[in-house]
């Protein structure tokens, strides 16, 4: 899909503002979004390229006027709906209206800081020899797929080189779509800047891709 | 980006003076407790984990040794996330990490494109401007005009690779160590090593 998410290239947003001296938090309401949406992860409902797409999905007008946290927060209510967890009638009323639906997990206080330690590691294994090298030239696909990508619109259809094997990863266009892990060989794929945007003068942009992403140039 | 101070900034207790986002939240957050869904005291700790324990000190501490031991910065070129593990810092957005080792020859510098993806065990949890709209998109374009409204230049001959965080791998930029702080320890190089030097976003002097 070509959502509102995929920002490379665009540019028209204005200037990059640095705040000096910047709070981690700008509000309480931040913070509470951030543990809000650490805590029911928890719950096992969903993964992060599931969540990635219900955040892209949102329509892009209100995706582009919108803050990080409001995005954030609105991805996981999304989800909370979907799985039956809550309803927009308590949402509205801020209390439980319906009994609750039950938790495979809670995040306690006390498994909290092992659980953040511990991570959700990517990398998988594969019976699968990788079809690319390092240093072999590349192409990416010219269009991206109906659902979740990783592939971003700018380095669609560009020649490029293998940088890095990285190993096999859950591969999101798969994960985001209840299609299970399906692990693909990962690389980075270094493209001059001239190939994206004609322009550059030796400049290069990094990108990590996925074997399905790829074709030999 | 509605990311200021006079929309965000009436967050009082006082509900009246709550802005939208704000009473959604609360609302959410009484609701997810009342099921039972969340543990209020484990968002407390998550709250203080990223708000005070986590942060770009950590990194701060990987760059100082790698400028200080070249084993440490062989391991951190070979295996990242072990060799960052071995300082204790490992887990949620760090569970795959790769070290980008500027030189006078080229400068690294970190975005994703895609959503905010940053290596939150050595840095923290990203600044706005890293998750903002007008970062996501110039990055990728621009990175020279970027550069300049951190008042940060580079020379012509020094070629720029902009690292897009579209998969599960985060980075982190280790910059040139500044010129004249030879006698400095560990410790004291750490105190020179700023967040957004470990993005790419500035250079130190």
């Amino acid at each position: 899909m070509n959502g509102p998410h995929d920002m490379g290239g665009f540019t028209r947003f204005g200037p990059v503002n640095p705040e000096k001296d910047e709070p981690v938090f700008h509000a309480d309401w931040e913070r509470k979004v951030l543990a809000l949406c650490l805590a029911m992860d928890a719950s096992g409902l969903w993964n992060a390229d599931v969540i990635r797409h219900t955040r892209e999905s949102m329509p892009a007008m209100k995706y582009w006027a919108s803050s990080y946290y409001d995005i954030r927060v609105e991805g996981h209510i999304s989800q909370m709906l979907k799985h039956g967890l809550i309803t927009e009638a308590e949402l509205a009323a801020g209390r439980a209206l319906v009994p609750p639906a039950p938790m495979k997990s809670v995040l306690t206080a006390a498994n909290a800081p092992a659980v953040l330690a511990r991570g959700s590691p990517y990398n998988r294994a594969t019976s699968r020899p990788a079809r690319f090298t390092i240093g072999d030239r590349v192409q990416s696909l010219k269009s991206g797929p109906e659902g979740h990508t990783r592939l971003p619109r700018y380095a669609r259809g560009k020649r490029g080189e293998i940088a890095a094997i990285h190993g096999a990863f859950v591969f999101p266009d798969s994960s985001a779509h209840g299609r299970g892990d399906d692990p693909q060989w990962l690389y980075t794929v270094r493209f001059t800047a001239s190939e994206l945007w004609g322009h550059g003068n030796g400049d290069a942009n990094m990108i990590d891709l996925w074997e399905p992403y790829l074709e030999p140039a | 980006m509605p990311h200021d101070g006079h929309i965000h900034g009436n967050d009082h207790d006082d509900h009246s003076e709550l802005s939208p986002i704000a009473l959604r939240v609360r609302a959410l957050e009484s609701l997810l407790i009342e099921k039972g869904y969340v543990d209020p005291a484990a968002l407390d700790v998550l709250i203080d984990t990223y708000e005070t324990k986590i942060g770009p000190r950590n990194g701060a501490r990987v760059v100082a040794k790698a400028w200080t031991d070249p084993a440490y910065a062989e391991w951190l070129k070979k295996d990242a996330t072990a060799a960052i593990a071995s300082l204790g810092f490992a887990g949620r957005q760090g569970e795959h990490m790769v070290a980008l080792f500027n030189t006078s020859d080229t400068h690294n510098m970190v975005v994703c494109t895609l959503c905010s993806c940053y290596p939150w065990p050595v840095l923290g949890l990203p600044p706005v401007w890293y998750k903002s709209m007008p970062y996501r998109s110039r990055a990728a374009i621009d990175p020279r005009g970027v550069l300049k409204e951190f008042a940060t230049e580079l020379p012509t001959a020094t070629k720029i690779q902009v690292w897009d965080s579209t998969a599960e791998i985060r980075y982190i930029v280790i910059p040139m160590r500044p010129e004249g702080t030879k006698g400095l320890n560990e410790e004291q190089l750490a105190a020179r090593v700023t967040r957004n030097s470990m993005i790419g976003t500035e250079v130190l002097s």
